[in-house]
């Protein structure tokens, strides 16, 4: 058997894979530094960079201003007096309901949920999009129509199926495990303990699944559809199956868009609001239901500041995720992949 | 009592846990603000140390269109929350009729409730076929009107007692280059002012006739036709102020570039934040000066089957707790909102305060529209009411056609 | 030439593998790794989706029951003025976005492919505001938009004084003003997609290119953008699931306002569901939204998938 990793190598030689494996941007490289075009591109950075700093500046200039000054209007304006009271408030003293302890509440509760619901969907979604590129067979393309059309359905319609479904698949669970449960153990009362997936991380870590499936394994369907059949038929001539193909020749090269397909799901899963509320109890909510609460009060005092502040606050772990996998991102692929 | 403490006996994964009657009780509800929290701190706390019981507090913030969601799924998935936060009314019949929610009656008969919540309607909003579903907790009254006392005297005008008068020296206010009427853009804003107006200008009864009875005919007729007009001279006064949530509007009043807003009595809050005084910084006027009477709005807790008596037990425990006097009064006095019972005293209260205590003490109070009217109908009213104000084209007489509409399908 | 056959038999059915008894049980792996995918697909999406078309035909309210009214619920939908509205901002909308996205995405793509210095800097800045949350972010947005304290109120105070941009309180394009914040939050992620996809075009084409003499944009256009095709295809699936299901950003940034003029169909549902607690005319305007998404997205996959299927 020969190494699907040296066939790879042998093939890159024949087809144009070889710029998979290959360090950074592609594009053409300008010629001098100070030419026209160069001005020309960096000012345009520049300038659609100022677009979307615009609202951070806004924020953070809000979040240590004091309330008496925000109330006197000019968004833009530096403040007078920089204070850092509203960042303590917003992480350890505001008040969401009966407990004043602020976003630090509900962080580790958001990693417990972000961890197994990011993994889980990647997984699965991985596995499914590359199944759906490289080993079609009848029907699996009406499958995965159906799950597209899933993607434009509003998550909220879903709501009340969905809890339906996982109480009763939770039921019937129970029903299988206490009927066979007598097999494995004759321990008294071990066999009463009842499945819940309604109302548990297990079940909120599944629908995060579900939501994120069709967009993802999208993603990895025609990302692994660009990459050249011969590698492929190679492997399988080789006599490498289903698992030793994907594990050996498709995910190392599968760095980009992994980084991708994480970047969508750290941000979807860390700020997601509605499932975190819906499928978990109350000592199990992620951060964003604290944040929902400082930011979304309907009546009483709104402090904008402490409101800014969290919500930079809450967007700390996705943009620390965005700026490591941006390393990935452009070297990955190159760190040792399809090497051998 | 029996029957449970054998099945306790039995189940090996409660048993030795604490006293037998202890329950966690996770208390689902939308305060969320620095005042509501505090205040819905006093419950907790009063659980915690006159009960054996446990308050885990799930609080969601967003209003009822947030949290309603999230406690229907509870209910519906088989893992209710041992009591929940409801805008009493017609929100939760349906959990009613569905068999959901716990009969509270012998806790209200045991406590008299019948003669302590003043007024009773706050109990009717309750009562669904003769039986008691919800534990009344606060009042809260749209019917007010916040002036800025410094915006008048920069006009040179005195501050109006009522709405004519308001009419009157609106022009004054508008060369001054202060905007007469402060209005967020929410829908649910322009909507509460129209209801405001509604029972300012049209009375009692013809309010009455169009919300309780349904009566579109009386949505035609003359006392509605002059509040159409009135809320399409509003809309007018309101022009040159672009502010979204209540809370900015209110602060165009309390700096004093506006003259004056039609909000609810939690307005005050922020004014007391601003460090304005009632009477000397603002002032306020309730029913707009014309018709005294408060529409009695607030909030209700329910409490769903669960099929354990232990739980069920607790519940009424907390039901009981909620409305005792000394709950009561640390819980309104921390909200800003008034009691439920007239029995009671709150400790200090500003002018404006005083008023509405003043008018609950004579009874000249109404139902809120809430609880008359389902939240369908006032889905569409706040549609209707929001398309209006911000289409000039729009004539009081059209919006008034479309409204007898919408009470006419009103179920 | 015997390789590339019969890899082609596994990967597809061909007539001669069609002939053979247990074809269920040809290649079993693939179909066992799929079974998550296909639960998901018929179970969750296909099943919560019938029945959400049952329940459209029901008067249920705060809880669903079959109490059947018929038609009843699509009858009051399409009489009423803000569903109306709400579809037509939701095409401006649309077209604008998805138009303005795959632009903007491409070419912040293209220019940061063009080795230049700071990549990372610049690759961050643009994709930041995909992190944040759309409550806070919205009202951000409303603040710079103010006519009052916003860039209409800078710009005046710095001596033009008839300078008019009040895009929010503005029925005709305040859209656009949920356009200018959606394109700022949604962007990045599309411009990363592109990147990742633009990381896997050879070199040597870009040499051949320049052998040529081919002007660059020209080659973006004739030879990249259609070697691109899958990723395009996926920014366009996201960037419409997107614009279908937007929601979050209109309530914290208009509420609808002002008046109806910024209504979506997405609000419209949420609000008669759990707002009006009118479950059956949520489910009945959802209905009608997927209906117009299986109308443009089935004839497409045929296309697509019977295009590959042919090629």
């Amino acid at each position: 058997m020969a190494n699907p990793a040296t066939l790879a190598s042998t093939f890159a030689a024949k087809q144009p894979v070889h710029d998979r494996l290959d360090d950074g941007p592609h594009g053409p490289r300008p010629k001098r530094s100070f030419s026209r075009a160069n001005i020309f591109l960096y000012g345009t950075l520049a300038l659609v960079s100022i677009y979307y700093l615009l609202p951070l500046y806004v924020m953070l200039v809000t979040s240590v201003k004091g309330m008496p000054e925000i109330r006197m209007g000019n968004v833009f304006a530096p403040p007078m007096e920089v204070t850092f009271e509203p960042w303590v408030k917003a992480w350890a003293e505001a008040c969401t309901g009966v407990n004043c302890d602020g976003l630090s509440r509900g962080f580790w509760n958001s990693v417990r949920i972000l961890i197994p619901s990011v993994l889980l969907s990647i997984t699965i979604a991985l596995i499914s999009g590359y199944a759906l590129s490289k080993w079609k067979f009848k029907g699996s393309e009406t499958f995965f129509t159906i799950l597209i059309i899933g993607a434009f359905i509003p998550y909220q319609v879903m709501l009340y199926p969905i809890v339906i479904m996982l109480r009763d698949t939770g039921g019937f669970l129970t029903d299988i495990w206490q009927a066979t449960c007598g097999v494995f153990t004759s321990a008294e009362g071990s066999c009463r303990g009842r499945i819940q997936l309604f109302g548990s991380l297990s079940g909120l870590v599944i629908v995060h699944s579900i939501f994120g499936m069709p967009i993802l394994v999208l993603l990895f369907r025609n990302y692994f559809a660009s990459i050249p059949d011969e590698l492929f038929k190679a492997a399988r001539v080789d006599g490498a199956g289903f698992w030793g193909i994907l594990f050996r020749i498709m995910l190392p090269m599968s760095m980009p868009i992994l980084v991708v397909a994480m970047i969508l799901q750290v941000t979807g899963i860390w700020n997601d609001f509605l499932f975190g509320v819906v499928y978990t109890r109350a000592e199990q909510y992620p951060m964003t239901v604290q944040l929902n609460n400082i930011v979304n009060s309907v009546q009483g005092v709104k402090e904008y500041n402490v409101n800014m502040a969290a919500t930079l606050l809450t967007g700390l772990v996705p943009l620390t995720i965005y700026f490591f996998s941006g390393k990935l991102f452009v070297r990955g692929i190159a760190a040792g992949a399809v090497k051998g | 009592m029996k029957l449970t403490t054998q099945l306790l006996a039995a189940t090996a994964i409660i048993g030795a846990a604490g006293t037998a009657q202890a329950v966690e009780m996770e208390v689902m509800h939308w305060w969320t603000s620095g005042g509501e929290a505090a205040a819905v701190g006093k419950f907790a706390e009063a659980l915690n140390e006159r009960t054996e019981h446990t308050w885990i507090d799930g609080a969601i913030a967003g209003g009822g269109d947030t949290a309603r969601p999230v406690m229907v799924s509870r209910i519906i998935g088989g893992d209710p929350p041992a009591a929940f936060q409801f805008n009493h009314g017609r929100q939760a019949e349906e959990l009613i009729e569905a068999g959901l929610m716990l009969d509270l009656t012998d806790v209200a008969e045991a406590e008299g409730w019948k003669d302590i919540v003043n007024p009773s309607s706050l109990l009717d909003a309750c009562t669904y076929e003769g039986r008691i579903y919800c534990a009344p907790v606060n009042i809260h009254s749209w019917q007010w009107m916040w002036l800025s006392n410094d915006a008048y005297e920069q006009a040179g005008v005195e501050v109006p007692t009522n709405w004519s008068e308001f009419m009157e020296t609106a022009p004054a206010l508008r060369e001054a280059g202060i905007v007469p009427l402060a209005m967020g853009g929410q829908s649910w804003q322009q909507s509460g002012a129209f209801g405001v107006m509604a029972i300012a200008l049209a009375g009692e009864e013809a309010w009455l006739a169009v919300n309780r009875d349904k009566d579109a005919d009386v949505v035609m007729g003359p006392e509605y036709t002059r509040v159409f007009e009135a809320f399409g001279a509003a809309r007018e006064l309101a022009e040159g102020l672009d502010v979204q949530d209540w809370n900015q509007a209110t602060n165009a009043v309390i700096e004093d570039t506006a003259g004056a807003q039609i909000m609810g009595d939690w307005a005050q809050g922020e004014f007391a934040v601003a460090g304005e005084v009632a009477g000397e910084d603002y002032s306020c006027l309730a029913g707009l000066g014309e018709t005294g009477v408060l529409s009695t709005g607030g909030d209700a807790f329910y409490f769903p089957v669960t099929g354990d008596p232990e739980v069920e037990a607790a519940q009424k425990e907390l039901a009981a707790l909620l409305l005792s006097p000394e709950v009561q009064v640390a819980f309104n006095s921390a909200k800003g909102s008034l009691p439920i019972r007239g029995d009671v005293d709150l400790t200090s209260v500003n002018e404006c305060t005083e008023v509405g205590l003043q008018l609950l003490a004579d009874g000249k109070t109404l139902p809120d529209g809430n609880m008359l009217l389902s939240p369908d109908t006032t889905t569409q009213t706040n549609d209707l009411m929001t398309e209006f104000w911000n289409t000039p084209s729009m004539t009081p007489a059209e919006v008034q056609e479309r409204y007898a509409e919408i009470i006419r399908n009103a179920d | 030439m015997a390789v590339a056959e019969e890899a082609g038999h596994a990967r597809r059915s061909s007539p001669r593998a069609d002939r053979k008894p247990f074809r269920l049980f040809h290649n079993l792996m693939p179909k066992i790794a799929l079974i998550p995918m296909i639960a998901t697909a018929l179970v969750v999406f296909l099943g919560g989706t019938l029945w959400t078309v049952v329940y459209s035909f029901t008067s249920s309210g705060l809880l669903p029951r079959r109490n059947w009214v018929g038609l009843d619920q699509y009858e009051r939908l399409w009489s009423s003025a803000k569903w109306i509205v709400s579809i037509q901002n939701l095409a401006l909308y649309g077209i604008f976005s998805l138009v303005f996205t795959l632009v903007i995405g491409f070419t912040l793509a293209a220019l940061l492919d063009r080795k230049i210095r700071f990549e990372d800097t610049f690759r961050t800045i643009f994709l930041y505001p995909f992190a944040l949350s759309f409550i806070v972010t919205g009202l951000v947005w409303q603040w710079i938009l103010n006519p009052d304290f916003g860039v209409q109120g800078v710009v005046r105070s710095m001596g033009w004084e008839s300078f008019t941009f009040n895009p929010l309180n503005d029925p005709d394009i305040v859209m656009f003003g949920l356009l200018i914040a959606g394109l700022w939050q949604g962007t990045g992620l599309i411009m990363c997609i592109m990147l990742a996809g633009l990381r896997g075009i050879d070199e040597d084409i870009w040499k051949a290119s320049r052998v040529d003499g081919i002007p660059t944009w020209k080659t973006y256009v004739r030879i990249i953008i259609p070697m691109m095709r899958p990723v395009f295809v996926t920014a366009v699936v996201l960037i419409a699931s997107g614009i279908i299901k937007l929601y979050d950003l209109v309530v914290a940034q208009t509420s609808g306002g002002p008046g109806i003029s910024s209504e979506v169909p997405a609000k419209y549902v949420m609000q008669t569901m759990f707002g009006g607690q009118n479950l059956g005319q949520g489910f009945a305007a959802s209905t009608m939204m997927l209906l117009s998404v299986v109308i443009i997205l089935v004839p497409w996959a045929y296309l697509e998938f019977g295009r590959r299927k042919r090629g």
